[in-house]
């Protein structure tokens, strides 16, 4: 699995740090998405998943399974 | 185009008897039968009413609607929501680049990490009020001893806003959101608290601490990148939008807690922080304290499950029935504190979801992690369908909840 952000997207809402803390984080000055591994282990799939799926911003897009 | 029909239904619409938890029934056979439909207001202007989960989340996060409040079409919410934010402009009344700029002064406030910071303060005032609870008549209305002042706590710690001056703070955001109130009279509430928060910036300014205020004093208005009154206008927000939202949701959640024991008793005996978090999640799917809606403007012909929605025509994304949706949630209409609910709009969706969703949590987390655990024998002190409730305010929510222990 391939993880791209789009911080232009992002809403600073926080729903994937607390989806995924090991995969996102937010930037200290300003709130917005940092990725943290843009590969991260298939044990993490399902959070990641879920991340994706709620982002309010639609920042989050995945590539392969 | 805009034919106000006798056909076309009010909105809001009433809540079942006997059902102060659920949405109104109507707007659930709305959901099933005509997702998207016209719906009357107040000042006799009609909108778009949206129902289903999947409609209201394709359409908060499309960027051809729009939140500016000057649109004539813009569906307001009453006379007092239309006074207040067509003259006083804040983020939430913003479109993106602008909105954009003026959120992002605000997120590394409330991202996750900073609020989880304060996790141990929000503690202190849980366990704080909970010892006043204790240590005070039995029974008691846990509304002002307890869901109040949360929240209420706070926003004035997150702010800066000294602690003599809470009583003060907490009548006056009470008179903004007055339920069917006078637009003058919460016009002057605000002025009153902008004087109030413009001062406020002065003393922060000449004495920064580690809170909102300080920092926007000294990063914002002494570059020059803010003036004082926007700082106002923004605190003034952060109160609005923070304060009755959380309290309520606190108050109700209990109230439906109590009607649920069990449940309740396997919140209390937990001691798991992901059951707590999870539970937290399911009563904010649940009561969508919010029950006016997300209110929007299209800027552009749109369509929206399959409806045509002109340029110019209002429209209600109806969070309420999107989280009762069978599409999104099994057996939607069970509390089940078990279920993962977490992609929930109750913060609502797109570029306007709450700003104070992480803060949110932790107090609703710390608050029901806590009061049940410290306080095991909680119960109603009046049979719960005495409960009155606030059908028109305008974050919904039970009225008084009298308990005991
Ligand atoms: C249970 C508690 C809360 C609920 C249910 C809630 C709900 C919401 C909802 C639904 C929106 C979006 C409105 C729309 O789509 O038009 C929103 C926006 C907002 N909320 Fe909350 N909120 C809560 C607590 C808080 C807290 C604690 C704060 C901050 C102290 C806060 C600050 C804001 C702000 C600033 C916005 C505007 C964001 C924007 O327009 O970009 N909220 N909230
Ligand atoms: S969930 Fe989306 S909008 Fe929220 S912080 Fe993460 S990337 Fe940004």
């Amino acid at each position: 699995m391939e993880v791209i952000v789009d911080q232009d997207a992002c809403a600073g809402s926080g729903q994937c740090v607390l989806s995924a803390p090991e995969v996102f984080d937010q930037r200290d000055t300003d709130g917005i998405v940092v990725l943290l591994n843009d590969n991260p282990d298939p044990r993490l799939h399902d959070d990641v998943h879920e991340a994706a799926r709620i982002c309010p911003g639609r920042a989050i897009t995945l590539i392969g399974p | 185009m805009t034919d106000a029909s006798s056909e076309t239904p009010m909105f809001p619409i009433a809540r079942a008897a006997g059902c102060p938890f659920d949405p109104p029934p109507e707007l659930s056979r709305n959901r099933e039968q005509a997702p998207v439909s016209r719906v009357r207001l107040w000042d006799g202007s009609t909108a778009w009413m949206v129902t289903r989960y999947a409609d209201v989340r394709a359409l908060l996060a499309d960027p051809r609607v729009s939140v500016d409040v000057a649109q004539p079409g813009f569906p307001h919410t009453n006379a007092v929501s239309k006074a207040r934010d067509t003259q006083m402009k804040t983020l939430m009344q913003m479109d993106a680049p602008e909105h954009i700029t003026n959120r992002r002064r605000l997120t590394a406030e409330f991202m996750v990490k900073r609020v989880e910071a304060l996790r141990p303060t929000i503690q202190q005032i849980v366990d704080d009020l909970i010892d006043d609870l204790l240590a005070g008549p039995n029974p008691v209305d846990l509304v002002e001893a307890f869901a109040l002042p949360v929240p209420s706590m706070v926003i004035c710690e997150l702010l800066g806003v000294p602690y003599t001056d809470r009583a003060y703070f907490q009548r006056v955001a009470g008179e903004l959101l007055m339920d069917q109130g006078d637009p003058a009279k919460a016009m002057a509430a605000s002025e009153e608290l902008h004087v109030y928060l413009e001062n406020l910036v002065e003393e922060r300014n000449a004495e920064p601490g580690d809170n909102v205020f300080s920092r926007l004093a000294v990063e914002q208005y002494r570059t020059g990148a803010m003036t004082r009154r926007e700082i106002a206008t923004l605190g003034q927000l952060l109160l609005v939008a923070g304060h009755d939202t959380t309290a309520n949701t606190i108050a109700l959640g209990t109230a439906l807690l109590l009607a649920h024991p069990e449940q309740l008793a396997a919140i209390r005996d937990s001691g798991d922080p992901a059951l707590v978090a999870r539970a937290v999640e399911e009563l904010l799917r649940y009561l969508t304290v919010t029950h006016t809606e997300s209110r929007r403007v299209a800027r552009e012909d749109l369509v929206v499950g399959g409806q045509l929605i002109r340029q110019g025509e209002g429209i209600i994304a109806v969070k309420s029935t999107a989280n009762r949706d069978p599409a999104a949630f099994s057996d939607p209409d069970t509390l089940d504190i078990h279920r993962g609910a977490r992609h929930h709009v109750a913060f609502g969706y797109g570029a306007h979801q709450c700003l104070g969703q992480p803060l949110a949590r932790v107090e609703l987390q710390v608050v029901f992690d806590t009061l049940f655990r410290r306080i095991p024998t909680l119960a109603p002190a009046v049979p719960l369908e005495e409960l009155t409730f606030k059908p028109n305010a305008v974050f919904y929510g039970v009225r008084d909840l009298p308990v005991t222990w």
